[in-house]
């Protein structure tokens, strides 16, 4: 009975899970509830993608509205992975959050903060799930409405103009969304997804679907800050409360690609975006400008957290790589990376989260000594930084492994050549951190500090043990990457 | 135990060992004696396979499976053994060696130091044992990242910026480089197993010659230039570390890394055919004689023995690249003989250092009063180094240079001498200024004042290896024959 309407709870569940926070306010009630909830919504997460694995593709119809009219939902291994990731972050992030919350917002708002943080893993639970582009639409309001609250409860008065940056950015691509997705309408009358992908090549010539692909792909391009439309995902990640950004960094972006996906491969499919729009074209110089700019300016930047912002425009470059190459290999890369990524960028900011509970402040100066005050979180960082690089036996090695082999497929040594240097890149950026933490002596007022407390060094060490096991067995991983990039998204080379 | 178990164990005891010396961490006298007891092991362990390899078994383990058809596995073979006998009886060596040191040197933070010397240790067990070059690549980035806390050990602005060339050279050529090769090879090749006869076929001698540079380069630690920065930086760790990682251990898993991709990737054969090495053999051979020439001048003794292992590494290259069963069983015996020869040299620098804080070759005028079984070994050593007899390195030398003539390639067997005559001069003036020249601060004489005991007793073991080598390398040789497969 209930395993039926598994795939609604998922978005349902912490959609009305929301307003209870708000109502059960005492504290630590609103924490019980959202990690609860979350810890839920991984386990649906993941009986959803098993069944995806057995018995393929399914979906639900909401309210019992047959298809075409009603709003559809969708499973197929693609998001079935997506909802895994959000599912999965979340909950392993609000553990941390319990602490780090408490410690770094107004005790008194720690109910919205858990309200909001339920809505915005709402609005991507619902991206990941639905199959009506309009219904993508409004989920993807709703994640992006609550995360720029979540951005701007941090202290820092900053955040509030991180925020804003944020939020009039988001709020311009989500319009080209919509403008794209009612020009889409207007062309074909209809707003499933499988229905528009059966429709759109008999009006694939027209100017208007031209348009609409344009305006989707560089709205769904500034969530994702794909370059040179990164601009507002730095400072946002800078200013944020440790755990929003943890929480974003595994999140919000991923989604982000998964709609680009989403909308290339599966609304339009492969023959028209990559064979007419030619959308390859563009993608590769733009994510080749991430991976090699998003690289060199993480290296100038004295804040730590911002630099990894960076870097996550130049791991987003990677994703966008993939996609670039346009082969079955390169989405592989892409839809592993996209997992990976995730793992990797939320436990470093987890370790960043330890040190910034510990220190209140993650620039490069104030973070002399810590690998001594600080060992277990300064290791876990290391760990997470050997994964960016993509050493061996890190999941980074993986996506490395993938995007190289996609790229000599090919035979596009230059692009190699690219991939390479961008990981050159982030061993200065890493080692930067690593020299000011064990080998810059740390100031005396800092005598006091000691680890960080069990409770956000667990959380932040069972990522890291995922970039490990991720690294050494990747059955899941690419098994999933390879059955989607063939099933879903089926490319063949143009 | 079967010899599979034994093999996994092998890599697997020095870890267990390094958790014991961190368990043990506050009872420095426990903690050695952990450091002593593993290596032990270790050493019994790696010896309890050699009856197996010289059967022609070759005991095979699969640890791991990260990637479809990719596996990261163990197999052990008679040159990793070769490689791992060494590495392991020079590790319980200097394990002794290091006690005398670091408790002469009272240095800081030695439970650190010994954790991430046991790491290093495994990961190069691992590199010997790697029976494909996923594996190899694995433990390779291993022992990269486990030697750097022990080259910035001093936490020195001067090792501060060592860390950064040593970190900045390895994990850069072997990102940049090495890995792409690899993925280029298991592309075109669909497996990345050594595999006798090696499993490139001569499609395109073009792409063959790029991929053999790209290992060449690629493989950092075997420090040919313009990629040999980071061994000279590396010298500023301390003694012990210099004396087993940049003298055998890591240094040597460069080396060894060639080797085999030569012999077991490519193959002896294919490789005889491409014309394109004969440039890879300039650059070795240049380095063999630039590296000599730079020794010649360095002043402090740890960075001319640097420099001449620098120069050294690159005979191996030379030997791996000119493609014929005498110059492999060359390279293979010079792994050996070289490693025990430039261990007693940094041991004596190290003695040298703790007993009289003397740095400098300048200064070590008339040492040879003072300290007389440390010069004595230097001078023994620096004899196996130059490839004279009676020590170990005549004989890589001399199936080296049989290797050279076997290929028609005279200049290179000019290159050789010429090398080993550059090696005399600048070795042999440091035991002969000690023994004949007057000490320069003042005239009236020493009492013998030798290193700590320890110190002393590694010493003058590995200066006896060199002399023993001499009159036994069968051992060595009959290992190599069965890499190379001629008729013993």
């Amino acid at each position: 009975m209930i395993s039926a309407h598994l795939l609604v709870l998922q978005v349902v569940l912490p959609l009305l899970a929301a307003p209870t926070c708000l109502v059960l306010a005492r504290r630590p009630l609103p924490w019980l509830i959202a990690a609860t909830v979350s810890w839920a919504s991984f386990g649906i997460a993941i009986l959803l993608l098993h069944r995806v694995l057995t018995f393929g593709t399914f979906s639900y119809e909401l309210g019992g509205w047959a298809a075409p009219w009603g709003i559809e939902y969708r499973i197929d291994p693609l998001n079935a992975l997506v909802l895994l990731i959000v599912a999965g972050i979340s909950s392993v992030v609000v553990l941390f959050a319990k602490c780090s919350v408490e410690h770094e917002l107004d005790p008194n708002k720690s109910h919205l903060f858990y309200s909001v943080w339920l809505l915005c893993l709402t609005g991507l639970l619902g991206i990941a799930a639905t199959a009506d582009a309009f219904n993508l639409f409004v989920f993807l309001e709703i994640s992006s409405l609550s995360s720029y609250v979540l951005i701007s409860l941090a202290q820092q008065r900053r955040a509030l103009t991180a925020a804003f940056q944020y939020l009039i950015m988001g709020t311009i691509g989500a319009t080209f969304l919509l403008i794209g997705i009612g020009l889409l309408y207007a062309m074909t009358g209809t707003l499933n997804m499988a229905d528009l992908s059966q429709r759109i090549p008999a009006v694939s010539s027209t100017r208007t679907v031209a348009a609409a692909f344009v305006f989707i792909t560089v709205g769904v391009g500034i969530k994702a800050a794909i370059f040179p439309l990164h601009y507002w995902l730095p400072n946002a990640y800078c200013h944020a409360p440790s755990a929003v950004t943890a929480f974003f960094a595994g999140t919000t972006t991923k989604v982000a690609v998964y709609v680009l996906l989403r909308f290339a491969f599966t609304v339009f499919g492969a023959e028209i975006s990559l064979g007419q729009f030619l959308l390859n074209y563009f993608l590769l110089p733009l994510g080749i400008a991430a991976a090699l700019i998003g690289s060199t300016v993480a290296i100038f930047q004295r804040n730590v957290k911002r630099m990894l912002g960076y870097s996550s425009v130049a791991q987003i470059g990677y994703m966008v790589i993939g996609i670039g190459i346009a082969s079955s290999m390169g989405l592989s890369a892409t839809v592993l990376h996209l997992f990976n990524h995730a793992v990797i960028k939320t436990a470093l900011f987890l370790s960043l989260g330890c040190i910034f509970y510990r220190l209140g402040s993650v620039s490069l100066t104030d973070l002399a000594g810590v690998g001594r005050t600080m060992p277990w979180t300064m290791a876990a960082f290391v760990i997470g930084g050997f994964s960016v690089i993509g050493l061996p036996l890190t999941v980074g090695f993986i996506s490395k492994w993938y995007l190289v082999l996609a790229a000599l497929e090919k035979q596009w040594w230059g692009l190699v050549g690219v991939i390479l240097v961008s990981s050159l890149l982030s061993i200065v950026y890493i080692w930067r951190v690593v020299e000011a933490a064990y080998f810059n002596a740390k100031p005396t007022a800092n005598d006091t500090i000691g680890e960080a407390p069990a409770s956000l060094l667990i959380p932040t060490w069972v990522l890291i043990a995922a970039n490990i096991y991720f690294g050494v067995d990747t059955r899941l991983t690419v098994k999933l990457a390879e059955l989607v990039s063939s099933t879903v998204l089926g490319v063949s080379p143009p | 135990m079967t010899p599979s178990i034994i093999a996994t164990l092998c890599v697997l005891v020095p870890l267990i060992g390094a958790a014991l010396i961190y368990a043990f961490g506050r009872h420095p006298n426990i903690r050695e004696a952990a450091t002593l007891v593993t290596a032990v092991t270790l050493f019994a362990l790696v010896l309890s396979l050699l009856p197996d390899v010289m059967a022609g078994s070759q005991p095979f383990v699969i640890l791991a499976q990260p990637l479809p058809t990719l596996t990261l596995a163990l197999k052990v073979e008679p040159l990793g053994m070769l490689f791992a006998l060494l590495a392991s009886f020079l590790w319980l060596v200097t394990s002794v060696y290091s006690i005398g040191y670091m408790r002469g040197h009272d240095e800081p933070n030695q439970t650190r130091f010994y954790v991430y010397f046991a790491v290093a240790i495994s990961a190069t067990l691992g590199v010997a044992f790697a029976a494909d070059m996923l594996t190899l690549f694995v433990f390779y980035e291993v022992l990269t990242l486990s030697t750097v806390p022990l080259v910035t050990h001093a936490g020195t602005n001067e090792a501060k910026r060592a860390g950064r060339i040593y970190l900045g050279l390895l994990l850069g050529t072997s990102l940049a480089i090495l890995l792409p090769a690899i993925i280029w090879t298991w592309m075109v090749a669909g497996t990345l197993a050594f595999t006798a006869g090696g499993i490139l076929s001569i499609a395109s001698p073009m792409s063959i010659a790029l991929l053999l540079t790209m290992y060449i380069f690629g493989i950092g630690k075997a420090a040919v230039m313009p990629f040999h920065r980071w061994l000279p930086a590396a010298m500023v760790a301390p003694t012990p570390v210099s004396a087993l990682l940049h003298a055998v251990a890591v240094v040597k898993a460069g080396v060894f890394a060639i080797v085999k991709v030569t012999v077991y990737v490519f193959g002896l054969d294919l490789l005889a055919d491409l014309g394109a090495r004969q440039w890879l053999m300039y650059a070795a051979a240049f380095t063999v004689l630039a590296a000599s020439l730079v020794a010649l001048r360095k002043d402090n003794l740890k960075a001319r023995l640097a420099y001449s292992t620098v120069s050294q590494l690159s005979y191996i290259v030379l030997g791996a690249l000119l493609a014929n069963p005498l110059a492999t069983i060359g390279s293979g015996m010079h792994i050996l003989m070289h490693g025990f020869g430039k261990i007693t040299l940094f041991f004596c620098a190290g003695a040298i250092a703790v007993a009289t804080h003397k740095t400098e070759i300048s200064q070590m005028r008339g040492l040879g009063r003072r300290m007389p079984v440390t010069m004595t070994a230097f001078f023994i050593a620096s004899l196996s180094i130059i490839g004279l007899p009676p020590t170990g390195g005549l004989w890589s030398k001399w199936y080296l240079a049989l290797g050279t003539l076997e290929a028609n390639e005279t200049l290179l067997l000019g290159v050789l001498l010429l090398s080993s005559l550059l090696s005399l001069a600048y070795l042999l003036p440091i035991p002969v200024r000690a023994f004949f020249y007057k000490a320069a601060d003042n005239g009236h004489s020493y009492s013998a004042l030798e290193a700590p005991f320890p110190a002393l007793l590694a010493l003058v073991i590995t200066s006896l290896g060199c002399l023993l080598l001499f009159f036994y390398p069968e051992l060595s040789y009959q290992l190599m024959t069965r890499v190379t497969g001629r008729a013993s």
